[in-house]
């Protein structure tokens, strides 16, 4: 088993947000996590990541056999945890490729592995960057500065592409994206779905879905998951809303 | 990021804070006419100098200490309670380096500035200044074939006194600014830069300073002169040790820029800045102006400022020539309980000058950072032209960051522009760098470098990864 997540609770500024979430995913497989707004998604996808604010009360996360929440930040990303932002951020004067080159060789740094030079790097990058129709010019601009909402989106699944995750997190990677954008997205990470790695998708729409197909929908209600199926669950709550699965569970 | 790891990063030691264990030659303390000839006599001054000294301290005099434009409170010196004159111990003339004392050598060494012949900084050559003294030249011989002079300001007064008279106190009069005045009168050494017309300097030229003495202050001069076609690139660094008092350091620099000459000077400023409750540290108030004479010259500063305790430092241009340009790059970092009040001038006289300002100023801790510049336009500065940019990045919830833009404009051809902006190292920033495997202290670098890259371009390659590793190091657990 690649995750494990047992009676998770958790909270932001003491407010549970979190409560009682369990969930198990294995190599190969692609889970979406659907919910309506409030739900929780977007809390779990920042407590796996580790983010700060975050505070776990109650319940275990194991990853590949060991206690992820003993982890920081950086440390899970080397382990291979990848969160594919939903409101990615700027860095000024910080190009692309200085930051994706620093990533990537502290990566391969933490696993013994050889380190590239920029030039080498910039190979690497360039094919990388082909999985989601980008244009080396991007690679010289400032991390997101200036993006446009499809193209941030894009230069998130790039780094996916260029870190290799084992287990990649997309929050609502889906947001904003007009139907080109979102083709060439969801193309790109099946590009990079493979037998070795695991993909939890987050998404309000279902939209998503027909684009990148998962094994696993989880819907997620009142921070804990209220109803579970294949992917014919995520077509039956657009048919029917929200609302049928907050009324199913009281 | 716990509370104890961000206390041991923040804490961590200052690595130029040694002492060095050298017999040293220092005057009483105390500050009169007497210890003026005193100092004088020491360097077997000629007379001029002497009375260049005399009216300096006689318009010192006069003078009142500057207290109530500032931004920030400050003990009073006690002018009385300092040495004004140490030099370490050693033959009075060096013929080469093997003559130097090796205990100085040493500590050049452990400051990462090697002077032995065997391992120069390729292409670069120093003087280094310990305490009142220059204490070493490298490269002499290979400069003066260039027709270069580069030696320090003591030997410059007895080899080129005609040139030394003609220049010295023509861009920072003897009684420009109380500190300047007490620099003029009780200068002990600093370098002296003479580029011969048409003559580009075969290599970047480098002066390091070194405070080593407590309670005595350092007062170097330095001057620089290129005349008609000239260039130079000059570099300055500046440590000290770590002493619960604070010292003074009170320096003038005078650039002048002939004809179509260049002169390009940068600083990576890390004195000791006291510790986190603002105990000791250096205090220091430079006065530093350069003066675009000729047509077409151009003047460029560029300043990382990290260290002393209190900074008050505005490298100006006097843009005389027409079409001459002054640019002024800055970087200045403030931690703990540090400040900063630093900037520029730039005063347009002739037609068609230019000037750029880009200032970057970091505030962390509980610190105060201020950027102060002058734009003056004069009423025969035809086309005049300036572009100031002023970007502040705050760092925690405790510090301060101002903006004093002058701007006084007296030809209405002319153009201003400025532009300001203040921000933050968010949460945000750094979860999203760490979240791609990058640690915190990486993060805070990369995200520091990218806001000053503007700055950074303009210092020679070394300095600008020093620069960069160094404010990565003084930030360190700041952040959080």
């Amino acid at each position: 088993m690649l995750l494990e997540i047992k009676n998770l609770h958790a909270a932001i500024d003491g407010k549970e947000i979190l409560k009682g979430l369990s969930l198990k995913i294995n190599k190969g497989e692609v889970h979406a996590i659907m919910g309506p707004n409030g739900s929780g998604k977007s809390t779990l996808s920042k407590i796996l990541a580790g983010h700060p604010s975050y505070e776990v009360t109650k319940g275990e996360v194991i990853y590949e056999g060991a206690n992820l929440l003993e982890l920081e930040p950086d440390a899970r990303a080397r382990e291979g945890i990848f969160l594919a932002f939903q409101y990615p951020v700027e860095i000024p004067g910080v190009s692309n490729s200085q930051f994706l080159r620093l990533a990537y060789n502290e990566k391969m740094k933490h696993h013994g592995k050889e380190e590239l030079d920029p030039l080498e790097f910039n190979d690497y990058l360039k094919e990388k960057a082909k999985i989601v129709e980008m244009s080396s010019e991007f690679f010289k601009r400032s991390v997101n500065e200036g993006f446009s909402g499809g193209e941030k989106k894009r230069n998130e699944i790039l780094q996916m592409a260029v870190l290799e995750p084992k287990l990649a997190i997309l929050d609502e990677t889906d947001s904003g994206l007009d139907i080109d954008a979102l083709r060439i997205v969801a193309e790109g990470v099946n590009k990079l779905r493979n037998s070795e790695n695991a993909i939890i998708l987050v998404t309000h729409y279902q939209r998503l879905l027909n684009y990148i197909e998962p094994d696993f929908v989880h819907v997620l209600a009142d921070g804990k998951i209220v109803k579970e199926g294949g992917k014919e669950l995520a077509l039956e709550l657009e048919a029917k809303g929200y609302d049928w699965v907050k009324a199913a569970t009281i | 990021m716990s509370t104890a790891t961000l206390e041991h990063l923040a804490n961590r030691e200052y690595k130029y804070g040694f002492v060095t264990d050298i017999e040293s030659e220092t005057i009483p303390k105390g500050l009169s006419e007497d210890t003026i000839r005193l100092i004088s006599s020491k360097k077997n001054e000629p007379e001029w100098m002497l009375e260049f000294r005399l009216k300096a301290f006689r318009n010192w005099l006069k003078m009142t200490e500057p207290d109530n434009w500032a931004n920030f409170d400050y003990p009073k010196i006690d002018f009385q309670n300092m040495s004004y004159y140490s030099a370490p111990k050693q033959k009075a003339k060096k013929q080469s380096l093997d003559e130097v004392d090796p205990e100085l050598l040493k500590t050049f060494e452990k400051l990462g500035i090697p002077l032995s012949e065997q391992k120069m900084l390729a292409n670069v050559a120093v003087d280094a200044v310990f305490d009142s003294v220059s204490v070493a030249t490298t490269y002499k011989k290979k400069l003066k074939e260039a027709g270069v002079i580069f030696c320090s300001f003591s030997e410059a007064v007895e080899e080129y006194p005609e040139l030394v008279q003609k220049y010295l106190g023509s861009v920072v009069p003897v009684n420009d600014n109380y500190y300047a005045a007490l620099n003029s009168a009780v200068f002990s050494d600093g370098s002296f830069v003479f580029i011969p017309k048409g003559v580009r300097c075969p290599m970047e030229l480098s002066t390091y300073f070194r405070i080593n003495t407590q309670e005595s202050g350092q007062f170097e001069r330095t001057l620089i002169v290129a005349e008609e076609r000239g260039y130079v690139a000059y570099n300055e660094g500046c440590t000290a040790p770590q002493f619960d008092t604070n010292q003074l350091h009170a320096a003038v620099v005078e650039l002048i820029a002939l004809d179509d000459a260049e002169i390009k000077y940068s600083t990576v400023q890390n004195w000791y800045a006291g510790d986190e409750n603002g105990k000791g540290g250096i205090y220091n108030f430079v006065t530093k102006r350069g003066a675009c004479r000729g047509k077409n010259s151009k003047i460029s500063w560029t300043q990382v400022e990290t260290g002393s305790a209190i900074t008050w430092k505005y490298p100006s241009v006097i843009l005389q020539g027409d079409n001459s340009i002054g640019e002024f790059y800055s970087v200045a970092l403030t931690n703990n309980a540090q400040i900063a009040d630093t900037g520029t001038k730039m005063i347009h006289l002739g037609k068609n000058t230019k000037s750029t300002i880009i200032s970057k100023g970091i505030s962390a801790g509980k610190s105060n950072n201020s950027y102060r510049g002058l734009v003056k336009v004069m009423p025969k500065a035809e086309g005049a032209r300036n572009y100031t940019q002023c970007d502040s990045m705050l760092i925690g919830g405790k510090s301060e960051a101002n903006t004093f833009p002058y701007i006084e404009v007296m030809n209405n051809s002319a153009r201003v522009e400025h532009e300001a902006t203040t921000s933050k190292i968010s949460e945000e920033q750094l979860f999203y760098l760490q979240q791609r495997g990058i640690s915190q202290e990486d993060a805070i670098s990369l995200i520091i470098n990218g806001f000053c890259k503007e700055v950074f371009r303009e210092l020679p390659m070394e300095y600008a990864v020093e620069a960069t590793k160094l404010l990565g190091m003084k930030l360190e657990g700041s952040v959080g």
